[in-house]
């Protein structure tokens, strides 16, 4: 795989995953897998329900271990789950600083949340919020501790389209403010193409296919090169001439 | 969300618009739109006057009016106010107050040793496998003794004076209290829990912040059912063997046919188990804010 050369340019910062073997059983999820993502840069991992996405993605995390190769990722890192997971008992304050200590805690995660439009909101319980709401507070939440490294797993399939767009302007405005690397798992396209800096597909527990993505804003809501790439990312997925 | 306009004063259909129109339709508005009738308002309350209540004051004026008219014999069933005149005689003569105090006493010691063990051991079980190995297969087996079936050994044991008595409700109280707080720990959303070793936070933001709060509801469940069960320790030590308290109180009762007497003591028994529940529905309200169950959403 070409991405092994880059490795070694790679290797002090952003994330760098090697020969990644995973099994469950018989079944290898994750066979010889190659990764690697720079600083800051937004990586969208594309691929259908059980290829594996959600597999690597816990693999970054930490929450699962290998079977073979190797992970380095940021020490600090935080992850965007698809439920929201908040703490129903918390209010929405007490659920950013979860994970943080110190006397600015509660200012800084203040900010946070003013950030993702959610001030005013600090003392609410998780149950008063709408899902794009919750779901804003768990991106506070993984933002709010400046990590190295965020790792998304479909955060935002349980949204509605029209929340779902809100919440793609709110990450390109977080990008420019945070500068962590950023992995985003979906089965959407159209996500992809919208948010990312690179789109992987994912087939048969690899990397199949990569594709920079260097377009404008507008031209990643419609032009020719955004139908190009949509229809090279389908053929990757093997979906060629079907839509 | 469909939304549907309907003209200000609302027109509530007759019988014979609902024949004219070949489709049933139906037209929501407002509950305060409706305006209710006086006559309405009357009929509820004459319905129900005193909400959940209404049943047993109906039973008790009924009960009063059978024994006033001779029905009930005095020595089965004497009438509510003879009781509560019983009791007032009871309490002037420096009989009841003791006997009660005596009694709460005993509760209160026993729920205090029994709570303190149950807690203390169900949340190492629940926080830790080696307390779960510890204490599990133990309490496990005792919660299969029935409660009144360890009184005998127990009275080998201790003898029949107040250790007796005070072992017998903690032991009701603590039982229970492990099971249930055990179950609450191990039952946290284990997403929860890997969403926050995530965030970075420490096994003490852990505990207080999510395993604590999390397992709540399920320590007022323990909670409700070591009161309730402390209650039938009580009842059970002292009926056995006593010389002071609201069991002695009724067991002479029985001993000297004084049915009255028999009768104060079940109703203050019935009033300490109310009030218990009063306590942890109030621990409920204050703890639970933000289940859903407490408000609409």
């Amino acid at each position: 795989m070409s991405s092994a050369v880059a490795t070694d340019l790679r290797r002090s910062t952003g994330v760098v995953v090697e020969r990644v073997v995973r099994r469950f059983g018989d079944r290898t999820v994750l066979d010889q897998l190659d990764l690697t993502i720079a600083d800051g840069e937004l990586v969208i991992l594309l691929g259908p329900s059980g290829c594996g996405k959600s597999t690597l993605l816990r693999l970054l995390a930490g929450l699962d271990r290998p079977d073979g190769g190797r992970v380095e990722v940021p020490a600090k890192r935080a992850i965007v789950f698809q439920a929201d997971r908040l703490l129903p008992w918390q209010r929405v304050l007490r659920n950013v600083t979860l994970g943080l200590h110190g006397p600015d805690a509660e200012q800084r995660a203040r900010d946070v949340l003013a950030e993702v439009g959610l001030s005013g909101r600090e003392r609410a319980w998780p149950k008063e919020l709408s899902g794009g709401e919750a779901q804003r507070v768990s991106l506070a939440r993984a933002l709010v501790s400046e990590p190295g490294l965020v790792l998304l797993d479909e955060p935002f399939a349980a949204l509605d389209a029209i929340t779902r767009l809100r919440m793609h302007d709110l990450v390109r405005a977080l990008r420019t403010r945070h500068q962590a690397a950023m992995l985003l798992v979906t089965h959407d396209i159209d996500e992809a193409i919208a948010l990312a800096d690179r789109v992987l597909v994912m087939s048969d527990g690899r990397i199949g296919g990569s594709h920079e993505v260097h377009l404008s804003a507008a031209d990643r809501e419609a032009s020719v090169a955004r139908e190009e790439l949509r229809a090279r990312l389908l053929e990757d997925l093997g979906l060629a001439g079907r839509h | 969300m469909t939304e549907v306009r309907i003209p200000a004063p609302a027109v509530i259909k007759g019988p014979d618009a609902a024949t004219k129109n070949e489709r049933a339709r139906e037209v929501f508005v407002p509950r305060g739109a409706r305006r209710r009738t006086t006559l309405g308002t009357l009929r509820e309350r004459l319905r129900w006057p005193l909400g959940v209540y209404t049943t047993p004051v109906v039973i008790l004026i009924a009960w009063e009016a059978l024994a006033r008219a001779g029905v009930l014999t005095k020595t089965y069933a004497p009438a509510p106010t003879s009781i509560v005149n019983s009791a007032v005689d009871l309490w002037q003569q420096g009989v009841l107050g003791p006997d009660l105090a005596i009694s709460l006493q005993r509760a209160g010691l026993g729920l205090a040793l029994g709570l303190t063990v149950g807690i203390v051991a169900g949340v190492l079980g629940g926080l830790l496998r080696s307390g779960e190995y510890l204490f599990n297969g133990v309490v496990q087996v005792l919660n299969t003794i029935p409660l009144l079936a360890v009184l005998p050994l127990m009275i080998v044991w201790f003898g029949i004076d107040e250790l007796t008595k005070v072992l017998l409700i903690s032991f009701g109280a603590g039982v229970p209290m492990y099971l249930n707080l055990f179950a609450a720990i191990r039952g946290v959303d284990q997403r929860l829990i890997e969403m926050t070793r995530t965030t970075g936070a420490g096994t003490w933001r852990l505990v207080t912040r999510v395993l604590v709060p999390g397992s709540l509801p399920g320590f007022l469940v323990g909670l409700r059912f070591s009161l309730a069960y402390s209650v039938l320790g009580l009842v059970a030590a002292e009926t056995v063997n006593a010389d002071q308290g609201l069991g002695f109180l009724i067991t002479q009762g029985q001993t000297y046919l004084q049915t009255n007497q028999v009768f104060v003591g079940l109703v203050i028994y019935s009033l300490l188990g109310l009030l218990a529940d009063q306590f942890v529905r109030a621990l409920e309200r204050v703890l639970l804010r933000w289940r859903p169950s407490y408000e609409a959403s």
